[in-house]
C-alpha cells in the first residue's frame, strides 16, 4: 500500500514540523489521515473536532498553506504526496493543532454582534419579507457558522491586531439588514468604527476560502457604503 | 502569493497598492522638474535633455503603465464598494486582467509616439 508523508505542526507558537507516514487509502480526508495518526502514532497529538461531515466547522487547519476544513478536505484532491498541516493562522497557538479562538470570538461582541429584540413572547413576531432587498442581503451573510477560516485567509488581521476581522463584520452586516434587530445603531457604530470595515482592502482572501461560499467582502463593502451614507445623513439604519 | 493569496482580487491589491507608493515616490521628482520650469529655464532644458535616454524613456514606459493600473484597479475598488453586486463572487476578478490588458495597451500607445 503506497504511504502519504504527513507534517503536523508540534508544539505551540514555538514548536517544529514531525513528519508521520500513513497508508493512503481510496477515501481519505485529512482529518481521516490526523485521526490516524493519533490513534495509532502519537496520542499526545491534539487537534480539534466534532462532526466529522461539515457541519460544525471545529476542524478547520492550515493545509498546504490554506485554511481549510479538514473534514471536507480529500487528501486525493491536494494532488500531493506531502501533506503539511498547521493551526488555523492569525490565532494563538494553545498546542499543536488547536489554536486559541477566544480573541476570535471577542472580535464578534466588539462589532456589535449581540442580538437584541424589543419584543418578547407576548408580541407578534416582526413581519419579514422574504423578497426586500434588506431580507436578501442578511440572508446572503446568514449562513456564517463561525468557523474561522477567513480570519486565517485576512492578511489584513495578520496586519493589524484591531481589525475586526471578515467574520465579525460579515455577522455586522446580516444584522444591520434583519428586520428584528432592535439596537442596529449600535452595531453599526461598531463595526465601521476603529478596526470595523474601513480597514479591508478587499483582497478578496475570506471570499477564496470560505469552505461555504459566503462573501465577507461583499458584506464589508455594503457596510462601508453604509457607513458613509449615514456620515452624509442618508442611511435608515 | 501563496496558498489562499492566490487570486486575482489579492492580485489586484497588490498591484494596486505597490503602483501607489510608485507614483508617490515619483511625483516629488516631478513637482521638481515643473519647478525649475519656473525658476531656471536652462536647467529645464537641460533635464529635459536627459529625458531622451533610453533608460529614462523606460522608465516613462513604466510610469504610464502603472500610472494606467493604479487609476484602472482604483475605479474597480469604487465600483465594487458602491455598485451593487449581482451575485456572491461579485469581486469583479475578470476587471483585473482587462486594466493590466488596457494598461499595457495605453503603454504600447506611449511607445509608439501616439501618447508622449
Amino acid at each position: 500500500m503506497p504511504h502519504l508523508t504527513v507534517r503536523i505542526w508540534r508544539g505551540a507558537d514555538e514548536g517544529e514540523y514531525q513528519s508521520f507516514s500513513v497508508p493512503m487509502r481510496e477515501n481519505q480526508t485529512v482529518l481521516d489521515v490526523v485521526s490516524e495518526v493519533q490513534r495509532s502514532q502519537d496520542q499526545s497529538l491534539s487537534y480539534r473536532f466534532a462532526c466529522r461531515v461539515g457541519v460544525c466547522g471545529s476542524c478547520a487547519m492550515m493545509v498546504n498553506g490554506k485554511p481549510r476544513w479538514t473534514c471536507r478536505t480529500h487528501i486525493r484532491s491536494l494532488k500531493s504526496g506531502v501533506v503539511t498541516i498547521a493551526p488555523l493562522r492569525n490565532m494563538p497557538r494553545i498546542k499543536d493543532l488547536v489554536t486559541d479562538m477566544s480573541g476570535f470570538i471577542d472580535k464578534w461582541g466588539k462589532a456589535g454582534n449581540v442580538f437584541e429584540s424589543e419584543r418578547d413572547r407576548r408580541d407578534a413576531p416582526v413581519a419579514v419579507d422574504p423578497s426586500s432587498p434588506r431580507r436578501k442581503a442578511a440572508d446572503a451573510a446568514i449562513e456564517c457558522i463561525n468557523c474561522g477560516v477567513c480570519h486565517a485567509a485576512c492578511d489584513v488581521v495578520s496586519w493589524n491586531d484591531s481589525y475586526l476581522g471578515p467574520a465579525a463584520l460579515n455577522r455586522a452586516w446580516s444584522l444591520v439588514n434583519d428586520e428584528r434587530h432592535s439596537r442596529k445603531k449600535e452595531t453599526m457604530a461598531a463595526a465601521m468604527g476603529d478596526g470595523g470595515c474601513g480597514n479591508c482592502h478587499s483582497q478578496g482572501n475570506c471570499m477564496a476560502a470560505c469552505p461555504i461560499g459566503l462573501s465577507p467582502t461583499r458584506s464589508i463593502a455594503g457596510l462601508k457604503k453604509m457607513s458613509l451614507m449615514s456620515l452624509l445623513g442618508g442611511s435608515d439604519v | 502569493m501563496t496558498g489562499f493569496r492566490i487570486n486575482l482580487s489579492y492580485l489586484a491589491f497588490m498591484l494596486h497598492r505597490c503602483s501607489g507608493l510608485a507614483l508617490v515616490c515619483f511625483l516629488p521628482f516631478h513637482f521638481l522638474v515643473l519647478g525649475l520650469g519656473l525658476e531656471d529655464a536652462a536647467a529645464l532644458d537641460e533635464m529635459l535633455v536627459f529625458t531622451q535616454q533610453p533608460l529614462v524613456k523606460f522608465g516613462e514606459w513604466v510610469l504610464v503603465v502603472l500610472f494606467s493600473l493604479h487609476l484602472l484597479l482604483g475605479l474597480r475598488v469604487l465600483v465594487m464598494e458602491w455598485a451593487p453586486w449581482p451575485h456572491q463572487g461579485g469581486l469583479r476578478s475578470g476587471w483585473v486582467i482587462l486594466a493590466g490588458l488596457i494598461a499595457l495597451a495605453l503603454g504600447w500607445l506611449f511607445l509608439d509616439g501616439v501618447i508622449s
